[in-house]
Parts: structure tokens; C-alpha cells; sequence
């Protein structure tokens, strides 16, 4: 634990690029420090053109005051290709003990977990990974709260970025995907916008293995889709993200 | 590479060329992977466009277009696409447009060389030209079968047994008994030497001498035969036993140069192929009765079956049910002329279509027809014709083969006539062709004399190679009828893909295959004044006419050859399973294997069929 003064506040109204710049400022942890220097692209960026990195973490739950991730996986790509060799998956170690439920759900071990590095370790390559780029998950709400709350335990100073979010945008695209009460007696069905569900709308392929790695590359795949469904790689981002 | 990319990986080692790749190769390729997306209706590769990846399609189907905007192909899931461009000159030949979402993972081009130099599988699969691939399996499947990897001279076991021609008939006799042979070679001394002239068998002795009581002095000559019917040392075995069916001999001299180096007799072939269709056809002239012949018909599919599961060529089983065929036939007029009496005038009977082009299979009719002599009066003679007629056709029917639907059947008054009509028929058709009456006639342009005198079918045969060469506006109707019936584009997931991108659920490997080839072989072979029937020999005759070139009659060759054995096949599998067999195949009955393999034949006809419509002006006309 550190005693850094969190940023203030006024910073977080700031639009991205600007946010970025403000923050390694104040940033003393020369990790985070590098990656807010490399900075945010402009809002106005055609999504075709901004470098992104799909991202997806394993978690022992879904409170990150709770629960802790016990695995990343990402990608770095644009709209014109994912390339899978650079794809990075790590396995991190949890401080908090492994429930014996969620074992099985990842498929890791407790000698995976045992021999694994604690976060802190990898996160100057993870950070590496994410400068200049737009993180792009599923479910905002897991990647970007469990990365902060993971920093502020270890270097005193959460992490803040812009996300495209695939589930939001199939959110948006399926307003209506909740059908009253009257609907779904009439047999309507509520339009799941969960990762597997909302990849079939764009006919992508079934992947049947679960890790944060292929659920990284998923994910890459739905915005790919996504974007040539609905958008245009001149879609300014500030537009898609959140 | 990373276990998390198991996904990826697991799905492309189920599809060639990466099923064979070597682990750590593959593991490679995966890492050097990028995925796309394309939306349906979206262009994936534009004509000209620099290409730099080989493109594996994940998930959706594609079409690939040629330069002229026709439909080349359809690729679906785990097929690859943009190599050649990639081989050549990193520019798109061929267009690609996505038909559905695909996802697509593209291979960069410095990975597939890398491959391309260290994977021999991935080479010839990516370099290979479609006809090439086409060659490489027609001919791996036939190295599979000994008698078509096996010379003849294999078979000899001794040196030839042979007297002078002119010893007697017991001295004959007391040679053959003497050394063991149940053929001797009869030689005459020339000029030049020893030359071998005629043969005379144990069967000879039992039927010729022994049964007209002949005087043991009787000079062999007399009743030797003449005009042998030999086959070169360097022949396989399998053409040795075609030599024997289609002319109906058990005993063939195998010549070197001129000298003899032996003699092959049936029995020979038979202990080499145990339960072979010759011996089926050597019990066929054992049966005294149509009805023992009917249940020797019974035979007939099993031994088709036998063929096939000894990979057999297409040409050995062809010839074999056709000799089968022909030998019922055969074994039918002699039992009709021993019932109705010696005939009045000679006659010839014909084989016509596929029994004549030794291409039958075991779904087939009867096609006959009888020339009689010129001195045939019909009021006096034409009953007796009409009831040996009969008597063969019901015969025929009676073994499995159907009466012809078209009455193209010696049965019908017109197509059983003294050879003066007959020439008069042939010089209509060729000199006065109408479209309408050609397609009709088309089969008489396939004919054999299968039984008396063979001459009056020959005298036809070289009418036809005469005048058909020279008649312009007969080739070009006869192409333009060829032309009439046109091969599948291939195949996509469970359809038969059509020209014009139309899906059939079923299609037929006999009219959309085989008959389109061997009509167009038709019309090459009548140009080059070919008097073969077989399609295999009437191409041997085009090659060496310039009229084709030599690669695309080699390609046309494995085409035959290639629909031919999965037709086959198709109906053997039929068989087994105790269903009727037919010509109609749906594509989920097909292997991967012959599926890509058909695709390339198709390609193969349909260029031949774009050749002949120019090669003899045949116009555009098409109808399916």
C-alpha cells in the first residue's frame, strides 16, 4: 500500500486524451506513468483506424472488493485483422483464497495458481500491452473495476480508460430485448446479449473452449462484426466508447 | 503454442491440407494467423488486388469468381482460398465475395512458403494444378490392383510348346499329352524364319475333330485357327484379360517383337483372380437353357461387386460386364439357332452403345440389331429372324437385361436389315444430319459385331470412319448434340452446385458424367476417322491425330476414368447394401476425397465441351 494522493477529481471530466495526459502528471508509479503517456487517441479517430486490444479476465466472482482475477487474456488489433501471435494469457495468483467452485469453472488448478506470479508482477507488461490502445471487453463492469481495485492495493493509485463494450453495444442495438409480461405470454423470448448468444446473431463460430485468452479473441471478433454490421470503420470512436 | 488457442487450432486440423501437418508446423501456422470478419455480400478479394495471405474460411461460405465474372467455385468452412495468387505473382486471379458472414483466418504469405517448401502434402495441395490432383489419384487408386501393375509375362511358366504346321492331328494331339498343354503353336517356316501361324487347343480337338469323327491324319491346318489375336510381353495382366473377353479366346501367344515368348490361357488369369468374371463368362457357354442362364445371371452382380473391391479400373470392369453381356448374347443365339434350325441367309448381330464401347455396367438395357445378308428375302426369311430375335431379347430381359424403352432392339423390324439398308441409313444420317434424328441415332455410332458374320459390322464401321471425317455439317450437329447435356459446376456442403450458382439435392453421375465425355469422344474419334468403340481407344486415336492435345486427352482420360469408378463405386455400394443400384448420388454420399476429386473432372468436361462448341462451330445452343 501506498500513501499517493488520489488524482482529484476535476481531472475525471476531462475528455480522454486530455484525462490521459493529466493523469501521468500525477501519476507516480512509473508503469502507470508510461501508459497514461503514451495517451488516449482523439474522439474523433474513425474506429477503423485506432489501434484496440480485446481483453478478458477470469475472476473468482463478480465483486471486485471481493473477488480477484486469476487470469487475463488479450489481444492487440484493429478493424482489418487479430493477430494471434500476439496474443498474451497469464495466470496470476489471487490474494484472497481460491473458492473450490470456481475451479472447475476455469479449468485452472491449484498448482497453476500456486506457481503463478501475484499481479504485480506481470503489470508492466500488461500495462505494456494496453498503452496507445482502446481496450475492448464484454462487460465493462468486470475488466476495468477489477484492474483498478487491483491497483489501488498494490501501488496506491487505480487505472482509469475508455472501454468499447460489445455487450453495451448489443445492449443498444436490442432495446427492446426485454419482452413484458404480456409478450412473453404471447411466447416472445428475451434477446440474450451475453458473449456466446450475441456471436451467434453475427454467425460467428462456437468456441468451445473457456478461457480469458479465446474469450479475448471472441470478443475481437463480435466488435469486427459488429462494427460491419451496424457501424462504419469511419465511425468516429468517441462514439462507441464508454 | 498456447493451450488457450486449442480452438483454433482443433479446427483446422480436421481439414486439408493441415489434417497431415506435423504438430509443430501447424503450431506455427496458428501463431501466425489473423482473423477477419466479412459481412455477407461483402468482396473478400477484388480481381487484381495484391494479396499477401492464404485464406482459411472459419465459419460462412464464399463464391470465387473467374476473371470473366463466371462462378468458379463456393468454399464453406475449413476450405482455403487466395493461393494462387500467392504462387504467382501476389495478385488476385480470382474474386472472392463473402455469400454468407464469414470469419476468416488469414495465413501471411511468408508462413505459407515456409510451408510451402517443408510441407510436401501442403505443396501439392496449394501448387498442384485441379488436373494434376485429378492424374495423381486416378493413378493411386489403380496401383492398388496387381493385375494392372503386372505384365503378362508374369504369368508364363514355361517355354512355348510349338510343332510345324504341317504335322497330322494325332501327332498333335500326342505333343500336347506328351508336354501338358492344353494349347499348341503351330509354326511355317518362311523366308524370314519361323512365324508363328495358328493355334490349336484342347477345345479345338474336343469340338472340330473329335465330334465330326475327323481321320488322326487330318492335317493340322485344317483345323487350326488362323489370324490370331496376340498380346505384347509388355502388356499388364488386366489387358491381357480384357484381349480375352472381348474376343472371346482363352489362349493368347505373348509376342516379343515377333518371336513367342509363351502362352497365356484363362485358367491362368482365373488362379490369379479366383473368382474372376472370365470364369463367369466361360460357364455362360456351359448352360444349355435359358433358364440355366438366368440363374447364372445372378452372378454377374457379384462378381461387378469383386471387381470393385479389388480396385479394378473403370476400364476392366467396363469390359468385363460388357464381355459378360456380349457372352449372354452370344450363348443365346446359338441356343436360338439350335432350336429354330441353321439360319437362311448369314446375319450378323449387333451390340450397340455401351456393350459395344465395352463401357457396360450393371445397370443397363439391351441395344441390339441384326444385318443380314444382301440376299435376304423378307417374305421367306424374315420369320426366322424375327423368332431368333425374339428368342435373344426375351432371353436377355430374362438375364437382367431390360428391354430397350427406345426399341432399338433387333426385335424391331427396322433395325433388323440386310446390310444394303443399313449402309443406306448411316449415309443418311452422316450426309443428311438433322439434329432431332441424331440424337436418336447417336448409339448405332457406338456398334459391334458381337456373333456370325462380324465382316457386315465391320463393313459399317469402315463406312462411318470414311465419311463421317468428311462431313462438316455432321460433326457439327453430333457436337452440337454432345453439348446437350453439361456437368455439375461441384459441390457445396450437402448440394450439387450448378452454373449458374442453382443448388441440386441429387444429380446423375451418368448424365451429368460419364455420357457427356463419352459423347464428346464420340464426335473427336468420327473427326479423326477412328474406328474404335472403347472411349479409352478413341482417345488413343485422337492423341496421336493432333487433334487434341496430347494433355488434354490425358485430362479427359482421368476424367473418364475418375466419374467412371465413383460411379461404379456408387452402385457397388448399392449393391452390397441389397438396394436397387442407379446413377443418382447425393454429394453427403460422397468422400471429401471424391468430392474435391469430382469438382476437378467436372472442371475437365466442361473445358472440353467449351473446346468441341468451338472446334466444330457448334453455336451456343444449350439446353440441361
Amino acid at each position: 500500500m501506498s500513501d499517493n494522493p488520489e488524482p482529484a477529481r476535476e481531472i475525471y471530466g476531462l475528455p480522454w486524451p486530455e484525462q490521459f495526459r493529466a493523469l501521468a502528471d500525477v501519476s507516480e508509479d512509473p508503469r502507470l506513468k508510461s501508459f497514461y503517456q503514451t495517451g488516449c487517441v482523439p474522439a474523433d479517430t474513425p474506429v477503423g483506424e485506432a489501434p484496440l486490444v480485446a481483453m478478458d479476465f477470469e475472476t473468482t466472482g463478480l465483486d471486485a472488493n471481493e473477488h480477484a482475477i486469476v487470469s487475463i487474456g488479450l489481444v492487440p488489433f484493429t478493424l482489418d485483422g487479430i493477430p494471434l501471435g500476439q496474443t498474451r494469457h497469464w495466470i496470476v495468483r489471487p490474494r484472497l483464497p481460491l473458492h473450490k467452485t470456481s475451479i472447475t469453472i476455469h479449468g485452472i488448478t491449484h498448482s497453476d495458481i500456486e506457481n503463478a506470479p501475484d499481479i504485480e508482477e506481470i503489470l508492466e507488461d500488461l500495462l505494456d500491452s494496453l498503452a496507445g490502445r482502446i481496450p475492448v471487453v464484454h462487460y465493462r463492469d468486470i475488466e476495468r473495476r477489477f484492474l483498478d481495485v487491483a491497483l489501488r492495493h498494490r501501488i496506491g493509485q487505480g487505472i482509469r480508460f475508455p472501454v468499447l463494450d460489445t455487450m453495451a453495444i448489443e445492449a443498444h442495438l436490442n432495446p427492446d430485448r426485454k419482452p413484458s409480461r404480456w409478450q412473453r405470454l404471447m411466447g416472445k423470448k428475451p434477446v440474450s446479449i451475453r458473449l456466446a448468444d450475441s456471436r451467434l446473431r453475427y454467425h460467428l463460430p462456437h468456441y468451445a473452449g473457456h478461457n480469458a485468452l479465446i474469450d479475448a479473441i471472441a470478443t475481437a471478433e463480435l466488435l469486427q462484426a459488429q462494427i460491419r454490421h451496424h457501424f462504419k470503420a469511419d465511425t468516429p470512436i468517441g462514439d462507441l466508447w464508454v | 503454442m498456447q493451450a488457450e488457442l486449442l480452438d483454433i487450432r482443433n479446427h483446422m486440423v480436421q481439414h486439408p491440407p493441415f489434417d497431415e501437418m506435423a504438430d509443430d508446423l501447424l503450431d506455427q501456422v496458428v501463431q501466425s494467423i489473423e482473423v477477419v470478419y466479412f459481412r455477407a455480400g461483402t468482396s473478400i478479394l477484388e480481381l487484381g488486388q495484391s494479396n499477401h495471405w492464404l485464406h482459411y474460411l472459419r465459419s460462412g461460405a464464399a463464391e470465387i469468381y473467374r476473371r470473366s465474372g463466371e462462378l468458379y467455385n463456393r468454399v464453406g468452412e475449413g476450405e482455403i482460398f487466395g493461393q494462387f495468387g500467392l504462387l504467382r505473382n501476389k495478385t488476385v486471379r480470382f474474386p472472392v465475395q463473402a455469400l454468407e458472414d464469414c470469419l476468416i483466418y488469414r495465413i501471411p504469405d511468408d508462413t505459407f512458403q515456409f510451408l510451402w517448401e517443408n510441407d510436401e502434402n501442403f505443396a501439392e495441395f496449394v501448387e498442384i494444378e485441379d488436373r494434376s490432383r485429378l492424374r495423381s489419384a486416378v493413378s493411386r487408386r489403380e496401383k492398388s490392383n496387381e493385375l494392372m501393375t503386372s505384365r503378362v509375362t508374369r504369368l508364363i511358366s514355361r517355354a512355348p510348346v510349338s510343332a510345324p504346321a504341317t504335322v497330322r492331328l494325332q501327332e498333335a494331339a500326342r505333343i500336347m499329352t506328351d508336354k501338358g498343354v492344353s494349347a499348341l503353336l503351330l509354326m511355317e517356316e518362311t523366308d524370314e524364319g519361323r512365324r508363328l501361324k495358328g493355334i490349336i487347343t484342347d477345345r479345338d480337338l474336343r469340338t472340330r475333330a473329335l465330334t465330326e469323327a475327323l481321320p488322326s491324319e487330318t492335317p493340322i491346318s485344317e483345323i487350326m485357327s488362323e489370324g490370331l489375336i496376340t498380346i505384347r510381353s509388355n502388356m499388364f495382366i488386366f489387358e491381357a484379360m480384357l484381349t480375352m473377353l472381348h474376343n472371346n479366346v482363352h489362349h493368347l501367344p505373348v509376342m516379343d517383337n515377333n518371336e513367342v515368348r509363351g502362352v497365356i490361357a484363362l485358367s491362368d488369369i482365373v488362379k490369379y483372380e479366383s473368382q474372376s468374371s472370365l470364369y463367369l463368362v466361360s460357364n455362360i457357354y456351359h448352360q444349355q437353357s435359358v433358364k440355366g442362364l438366368k440363374e447364372l445371371s445372378r452372378d454377374v452382380r457379384d462378381s461387378f461387386v469383386r471387381m470393385v473391391n479389388e480396385d479394378a479400373n473403370s476400364h476392366m470392369i467396363g469390359s468385363a460386364m460388357a464381355g459378360i453381356g456380349r457372352s449372354f448374347s452370344q450363348r443365346l443365339l446359338e441356343l436360338g439357332e439350335e432350336k429354330l434350325g441353321p439360319p437362311p441367309v448369314p446375319y450378323c448381330f449387333l451390340a450397340l452403345g455401351s456393350m459395344a464401347r465395352d463401357e457396360q455396367l450393371v445397370v443397363t438395357d439391351q441395344d441390339n440389331a441384326m444385318i443380314l445378308d444382301d440376299s435376304f428375302v423378307p417374305k421367306e426369311h424374315d420369320a426366322y429372324f424375327l423368332a431368333l430375335a425374339k428368342f435373344v431379347s426375351d432371353g436377355l430381359a430374362e438375364c437382367g437385361y431390360s428391354y430397350c424403352t427406345g426399341d432399338i432392339m433387333a426385335t424391331n423390324p427396322k433395325w433388323r436389315q440386310p446390310l444394303s439398308v443399313w449402309k443406306g441409313y448411316f449415309t443418311d444420317w452422316i450426309d443428311n444430319p438433322k439434329a432431332e434424328a441424331l440424337l436418336n441415332s447417336n448409339i448405332f455410332f457406338d456398334l459391334d459385331g458381337i456373333y456370325g458374320e462380324i465382316d457386315f459390322a465391320e463393313q459399317l464401321k469402315t463406312l462411318v470412319a470414311e465419311k463421317a471425317s468428311n462431313s462438316q455439317r455432321f460433326l457439327t450437329m453430333l457436337a452440337r448434340n454432345a453439348l446437350n447435356r453439361t456437368p455439375p459446376l461441384g459441390f457445396f456442403r450437402t448440394f450439387v452446385l450448378e452454373e449458374d450458382g442453382k443448388q441440386q439435392k441429387t444429380f446423375n453421375l451418368k448424365r451429368r458424367g460419364t455420357a457427356p465425355i463419352s459423347d464428346l469422344i464420340r464426335v473427336h474419334a468420327l473427326a479423326c476417322g477412328s474406328r474404335s468403340q472403347n472411349s479409352f481407344e478413341r482417345l488413343k486415336d485422337v492423341a496421336k491425330t493432333k487433334l487434341l492435345m496430347e494433355d488434354d486427352a490425358g485430362n479427359l482420360r482421368d476424367a473418364m476414368e475418375f466419374i467412371s469408378i465413383v460411379r461404379i463405386r456408387h452402385q457397388a455400394l448399392s449393391i452390397e447394401s441389397a438396394e436397387e443400384p442407379d446413377n443418382n448420388v447425393r454429394p453427403e454420399d460422397l468422400s471429401p476425397f471424391e468430392r474435391s476429386h469430382l469438382k476437378d473432372a467436372f472442371q475437365v468436361v466442361s473445358n472440353a465441351q467449351k473446346f468441341l462448341r468451338f472446334r466444330y462451330n457448334a453455336g451456343t445452343v444449350r439446353n440441361v
